[in-house]
């Protein structure tokens, strides 16, 4: 057993070409990223190392730390919502009918690309014809809503496709969490009188702190480098009132050729995205419950 | 056990179950009905519009119906563009992606499970922290590597990061259902005298196909709606997937909403479908893909 298994030449054909793939394309860049930061640079020609300018340059950056607060918001809006989708799975999990249709329905979003999605939320949100200001002036709200280019509120309007693309995928991994809590740890609670909202609060919730912990971190570090359907659908605008990081390094790497910048935008993102992972895992190490 | 839940219950009686009153309960199935419709109306909005023609657009409401549905925006878009290609395109990077991300997941994860080496731990950590990192911190020195090899504008350079990508996640899948698999006929089988090969090939990959159809179908739905890689490493538009195609094919067509509506349709039509065919692998590979982080 241990002679094949050990045999040095096959681990090596069964483990080196997934390891080289991942590291000449995902680690040697990061680094690269890193290092492309410390340079004056437009992509083609000649690099210009400039010590921690670019990185200087970040910290004062109005327009970034701008971007970098929008990012914050749909990383707290983000979190936020969880606590909506664990409502409906909570209230999914109990004995609904038809809750295996339901939740495959609320997973449709999650399926489209965020190019689809965002052309066709400009339409919903088009002032004249979309259907979201046709519907509320039929229930005689203001429906002369400019949702996509008044600066005050495209932030929200953009937040909102974002949690109907994910609406789904949370009720799901809450739905099948809360499904693999043993029944009769609930029966037994029952038994002893505690209300169905006890329940939910005291027994089922502390039961899936993990997968509560894994969501949490999903969503926020997803919201921190968030890009596609926000680049499609504002391209950032108007005006930068719904930049986010990602989409800041975007442009400032490829419509502006400052590489060097860009870079060192990238290099901060990973930063900020390992140290929240790190950050939220911390802050809630403790609360994990067995089933016992 | 179910005779005894049902014990249980009738203990518990009538008065221990109405804590959720039938008011209460009617509204809770009401907001559970009302999430499903604000998550699939949009959707068919997006149906009916495809099939108006713009004057319907522009002077009926939103609301209204086609007088009668206008099947030819979808043969326009389809011969008037390049959709046919981007759709091609979408196809062959997409299914050979997956393929080389699930075999070469398949054996990593082998290696990392049955065989005997060192480093399996720095290894594991190293494809298991690659979940974690923003694609925009490696795009540009990903884009300087694709031009000094001459792949910018090349299906190698999607195919080799759609892989790169998504190995991570997938070994992570794999990993869980490895760790179930009972090792006794691998064990015979070595006895027997087989190869590394055919333990792998012929007894291994089999007995993983459930496991392995649940990360075709996530690894699928990822490179079928990826938009960063394609929009900065591919320019030529004959190269183009149909997610990064469609968002410059729809600029042409501004004020054509039918147009616009019909190229979404045919985008979204294929995961759609597989949707309704394979919904239960989906929803079991989102939920297992939801153990990444």
């Amino acid at each position: 057993m241990d002679k094949v298994m050990s045999n040095k030449k096959m681990i090596a054909l069964y483990v080196l070409p997934a390891l080289l793939l991942v590291l000449v394309l995902i680690y040697v860049p990061i680094v690269l990223t890193g290092y492309y930061g410390l340079m004056k640079w437009d992509g083609i020609g000649e690099m210009t190392f400039t010590g921690l300018d670019q990185y200087a340059k970040l910290v004062r950056d109005a327009a970034f730390w701008d971007s970098a607060g929008h990012s914050l918001l749909l990383a707290a809006f983000s979190a936020l919502s969880l606590l909506g989708y664990l409502a409906a799975a909570l209230v999914l999990a109990g004995e609904v009918k038809g809750a295996n249709l339901l939740r495959k329905l609320y997973l449709i979003p999650m399926l489209l690309s965020s190019v689809a999605i965002a052309q066709l939320w400009a339409k919903i949100y088009h002032p004249t014809n979309g259907i979201l200001n046709t519907l509320l002036g039929a229930v005689g709200l203001p429906d002369t809503v400019e949702w996509l280019s008044d600066t005050s509120i495209v932030l929200l309007s953009i937040f909102i496709p974002i949690i109907w693309q994910y609406a789904g995928f949370y009720i799901l991994i809450y739905y099948a969490a809360l499904k693999n809590i043993p029944t009769s740890l609930v029966e037994a609670a029952r038994i002893d009188g505690a209300s169905p909202l006890q329940i939910a609060l005291r027994v089922k919730l502390p039961l899936i702190a993990g997968v509560a912990k894994m969501t949490v971190v999903l969503a926020v570090v997803g919201s921190l480098k968030y890009f596609d359907l926000i680049y499609v659908m504002t391209g950032g605008g108007p005006n930068g009132a719904s930049e986010v990081m990602a989409s800041y390094m975007y442009k400032q790497a490829f419509s502006s050729y400052d590489f060097g910048y860009g870079s060192a935008i990238g290099f901060f993102l990973l930063l900020i995205c390992l140290a929240v992972t790190w950050l939220i895992r911390k802050l809630t190490s403790s609360e994990e419950v067995q089933y016992s | 056990m179910s005779q005894r839940l049902a014990a249980a219950r009738a203990e518990a009686g009538p008065a221990g179950r109405s804590a959720a009153s039938p008011v209460l309960k009617t509204l809770l199935y009401a907001a559970l009905a009302l999430i499903a419709v604000a998550q699939v109306f949009p959707l068919l909005w997006l149906a009916v519009f495809s099939l108006k023609d713009t004057q319907e657009i522009f002077t009926k409401s939103p609301l209204s119906l086609p007088a009668s549905p206008k099947w030819e925006n979808y043969e326009k878009v389809w011969t008037e563009g390049n959709i046919g290609q981007y759709f091609f395109n979408s196809v062959w990077y997409t299914v050979a992606a997956v393929a080389a991300t699930v075999l070469l997941a398949s054996l990593v994860t082998f290696a990392l499970t049955r065989m005997k080496w060192g480093w399996k731990k720095p290894v594991l950590g190293l494809f298991m922290v690659g979940i974690m990192i923003p694609i925009h911190s490696t795009l540009i020195p990903l884009f300087q590597m694709f031009m000094k090899a001459g792949l910018t504008d090349h299906p190698l350079s999607i195919i080799l990061a759609y892989t790169a990508f998504n190995l991570p996640l997938t070994i992570m899948i794999l990993l869980g259902f490895y760790e179930t698999l009972p090792r006794e006929v691998e064990e015979a089988a070595v006895m027997d005298g087989c190869s590394v090969n055919r333990i792998f090939f012929q007894i291994v990959l089999p007995m993983t196909a459930s496991v392995l159809a649940t990360t075709v179908i996530i690894n699928m739905i990822y490179n079928w709606n990826e938009f960063v890689f394609v929009n900065t490493f591919i320019s030529s538009d004959t190269l183009k997937t149909l997610t990064v195609g469609i968002q410059n094919f729809i600029g042409q067509y501004s004020a054509d909403w039918g147009a616009i509506g019909a190229t979404l349709m045919i985008s979204i039509l294929p995961i759609l479908i597989a949707f309704f065919a394979l919904s239960n692998q989906i929803v079991e590979g989102m939920t297992a893909g939801s153990v990444k982080g």
